[in-house]
C-alpha cells in the first residue's frame, strides 16, 4: 500500500539483492530440473540402454494405461487417506490436551512433541522391527507368558506399513491443529456454555468448526509426505505393499529407465500438486508457516 | 467435562507413549548384552557401541553425514538468512509468489525433487557425487530455514536499527553491531535445522549418493536390508543422542546468548 507509492518513484532493488541467492538456487535445482523431466519423460529408452531424444508418448502411455500402474497408484492414495484420518482422529487428543492444559504441562508437551522432528525417520520406522518382529518386545512377551509358543509373523503387511506411517506423520498433524486450536478465542465456548450448550455441544459447534484449517493443513501435510514415501514400504512392507514412490526408485535407481521414471514422478507430482494447489486456494499456504511460530 | 478431560489426558499419555516407546526400545536394546541383540534382555553391555567404533563403515558413514550436515547448514543458512531479511524488511510487488517459491522445494515430494536434481544433473554431465548430494541436500533444507529465520526475525524491532543510525554509525556498522547480534539466535536455529534435516534424511539421498558411498541414515538402511542387528540399534541411538542432544544444546546457548547481550547492552 505505502509501498507502491514510493516504489512508483524509485524502484528499491535490495529486497532483490538479498533474495537472489535463494531464488537463483530454486530456480537451478528445483524449477528447471521439474521442467527437464517433463521433456525427459517424452523420450525414449532404446533396448541397448541409451535414450532417443524425440517425442514419444510411449512412457506416457505405459503409465496411464497399465493397469499395474492404477492398482499400486490407488493403494497409495488408499495407505495415504487410511494413515491421514488415523493421525487426524488420533493426534487431534494430545492437540486439545496441550492447548487447554495448564501452563506448568504445556512447555514440556510441545518441547517433546518436536523431539520426533529431531529422530531420523529412518529410526523411527526400523524402531517397530524391535517391537513387532519376530524376536521384537510383543512376540517375546506373549512367549514369555506362555500365550503363544511360535514367534506370529505381524510385520510385512499393509497394516504395519499405515503403522510406521502413522507413527512418522503424528507430530506433524498434532502441532498443526494444537497451532490452530491455540488461536481460538476462549470466550466463544464459554459463550455457548452459557448459552445452555453442554461440553460436548460447544465443542462440536464451536471449537471443531474453528480448528478446521489445523485439521486441512496437517491432513495435507501427512497426505502428500504420505503417499510420497517409499522408504516405509520398503521396511515395514512386505513385496505386495510397493506404494507409488518405490515404482519411481525402482524405475530410475534399479532399472535405470530415466524417462519412464520422469513420466512416474510428473504423474505423482500433478496428483499431489493438485491437492497442495486446491488448498492453497482455500484456507492459503500461510497455515503451514503458522507452525513454525 | 472433568470426565472427560481425564479421558483427554489418559489419552495424550497413550499417544505420546506411542511416539516414543520404540525409540526407547532402540536405545534400552543398544546396550543389550544378547548375542542377538533381541529380548529377552541379558544385562547391559557397551559392546555394541565398540562394535561401531571399530566398523569402518559406519565411521565413514559418520564422517560424511557430519561434513555433509555443516556445509549444507553453512550455505542454506547463508542463502535463507538473507531471504528472510528480505521477506520480513521489504514490501515488494510480487511478496507472495515469492514466498511460495522459497517454500517450493518442501511443497514439491521429496522423490519428485530428487528424481529432477538427479536427472537434470546427470544431463549436465554432474553424475552422482558429494556435490550431488550436497546441492540436494541445500535445497531441500531452504525451506526450512526460511520459515525458521523468517519467524524469529519478525520479534526484532527495526527501532534498535534507526536508534544506531540516529547516533551516527553506518548502514555496515548498523549491520555489523546491532542487526547481526540481534540475528543470532535466528541464525542458529535456522542452522541447526539445516544440519538436522541434512543428517537425518534418507529418500533423496538414496538417490543422490554416489557409489560406494554412504550416509548413516543410508547405512542403516543398507543394514536392515540383512537383518536387524545390535549393531544398528547402537547406531540409531548414537544418531538419536546427536540429533537430539544438539539441539538442546543449541537452544540453551542460544538462550545464554541472548542474556549476555541483555546485560551487556546495559
Amino acid at each position: 500500500m505505502t509501498a507502491s507509492a514510493s516504489e512508483a518513484q524509485t524502484f528499491d532493488r535490495r529486497p532483490w539483492l538479498l533474495l537472489s541467492p535463494a531464488l537463483v538456487s530454486v530456480l537451478l535445482l528445483l524449477v528447471i530440473p521439474t521442467l527437464f523431466i517433463v521433456v525427459y519423460s517424452f523420450w525414449l529408452r532404446t533396448a541397448v540402454g541409451a535414450e532417443q531424444v524425440g517425442f514419444f508418448l510411449d512412457n506416457w502411455e505405459e503409465v496411464l494405461t497399465d493397469s499395474f500402474y492404477h492398482d499400486i497408484l490407488f493403494q497409495t492414495l488408499r495407505i495415504a487417506a487410511i494413515s491421514t484420518i488415523i493421525c487426524a482422529v488420533v493426534g487431534y487428543i494430545p492437540a486439545y490436551f496441550i492447548a487447554y492444559t495448564p501452563t506448568r504441562h504445556k512447555t514440556l508437551l510441545l518441547l517433546l512433541l518436536m523431539l520426533p522432528f529431531w529422530v531420523s525417520y529412518i529410526i523411527r520406522t526400523m524402531s517397530w522391527i524391535n517391537i513387532l518382529g519376530v524376536s521384537g518386545a510383543v512376540n517375546s512377551t506373549l512367549m514369555a507368558l506362555g500365550i503363544i509358543t511360535e514367534p506370529i509373523q505381524m510385520l510385512y503387511n499393509e497394516a504395519t506399513v499405515i503403522l510406521g506411517l502413522v507413527h512418522f506423520l503424528l507430530p506433524f498433524m498434532i502441532l498443526n491443529i494444537y497451532v490452530s486450536l491455540d488461536g481460538i478465542d476462549r470466550s466463544l465456548a464459554d459463550a455457548a456454555r452459557s448459552l445452555g450448550c453442554t461440553g460436548w455441544q460447544a465443542f462440536r459447534e464451536v471449537t471443531l468448526p474453528l480448528s478446521v484449517p489445523g485439521l486441512a493443513a496437517g491432513a495435507l501435510l501427512c497426505f502428500v509426505l504420505g503417499a510420497g514415501t517409499y522408504i516405509t514400504p520398503m521396511v515395514l512392507g512386505g513385496p505386495r505393499n510397493a506404494m507409488f514412490a518405490n515404482l519411481v526408485y525402482e524405475a530410475i535407481v534399479t532399472q535405470l529407465n530415466w524417462p519412464l521414471g520422469s513420466a512416474l514422478s510428473l504423474l505423482l507430482l500433478a496428483l499431489l500438486g493438485t491437492l497442495v494447489m486446491v488448498y492453497s486456494r482455500f484456507l492459503g499456504i500461510d497455515q503451514i508457516a503458522k507452525s513454525f511460530r | 467435562m472433568s470426565l472427560a478431560w481425564t479421558a483427554i489426558r489418559l489419552g495424550t499419555v497413550l499417544v505420546y507413549l506411542f511416539m516414543f516407546a520404540p525409540i526407547a526400545v532402540v536405545m534400552l536394546l543398544s546396550f543389550n548384552a544378547n548375542q542377538f541383540g533381541s529380548f529377552p534382555m541379558e544385562g547391559l553391555s557397551p559392546r555394541w557401541f565398540i562394535a561401531l567404533i571399530e566398523n569402518d563403515a559406519i565411521v565413514r558413514a559418520f564422517q560424511t553425514s557430519v561434513v555433509l550436515g555443516l556445509l549444507t547448514a553453512i550455505i542454506s543458512t547463508t542463502m535463507g538468512v538473507l531471504a528472510a531479511l528480505a521477506m520480513v524488511r521489504y514490501d515488494f510487488p510480487g511478496k507472495r509468489l515469492i514466498s511460495t517459491a522459497l517454500i517450493a522445494p518442501i511443497l514439491v515430494p521429496e522423490v519428485v525433487l530428487a528424481v529432477a536434481l538427479l536427472l537434470f544433473l546427470r544431463f549436465l554431465d554432474v553424475p552422482r557425487s558429494f556435490f550431488l548430494l550436497l546441492m540436494g541436500h541445500v535445497i531441500f533444507t531452504l525451506p526450512f530455514v526460511v520459515l525458521v529465520v523468517q519467524a524469529r526475525l519478525v520479534g526484532i524491532r527495526r527501532e534498535y536499527e534507526e536508534a544506531a543510525m540516529s547516533l551516527g554509525a553506518n548502514a555496515f556498522e548498523t549491520f555489523r553491531r546491532v542487526t547481526l547480534p540481534l540475528m543470532l539466535p535466528a541464525v542458529m536455529a535456522g542452522s541447526l535445522f539445516a544440519f538436522t534435516i541434512s543428517f537425518d534424511d534418507i529418500t533423496g539421498t538414496l538417490f543422490w549418493k554416489p557409489g560406494g558411498v554412504e550416509t548413516v541414515p543410508t547405512q542403516i538402511f543398507a543394514m536392515l536390508r540383512n537383518s536387524i542387528s545390535p549393531e544398528i540399534n547402537a547406531l540409531g541411538t548414537v544418531m538419536v543422542v546427536f540429533t537430539v542432544a544438539l539441539p538442546l544444546l543449541g537452544a540453551a546457548l542460544a538462550r545464554r546468548l541472548a542474556a549476555g547481550m541483555a546485560s551487556g547492552s546495559r
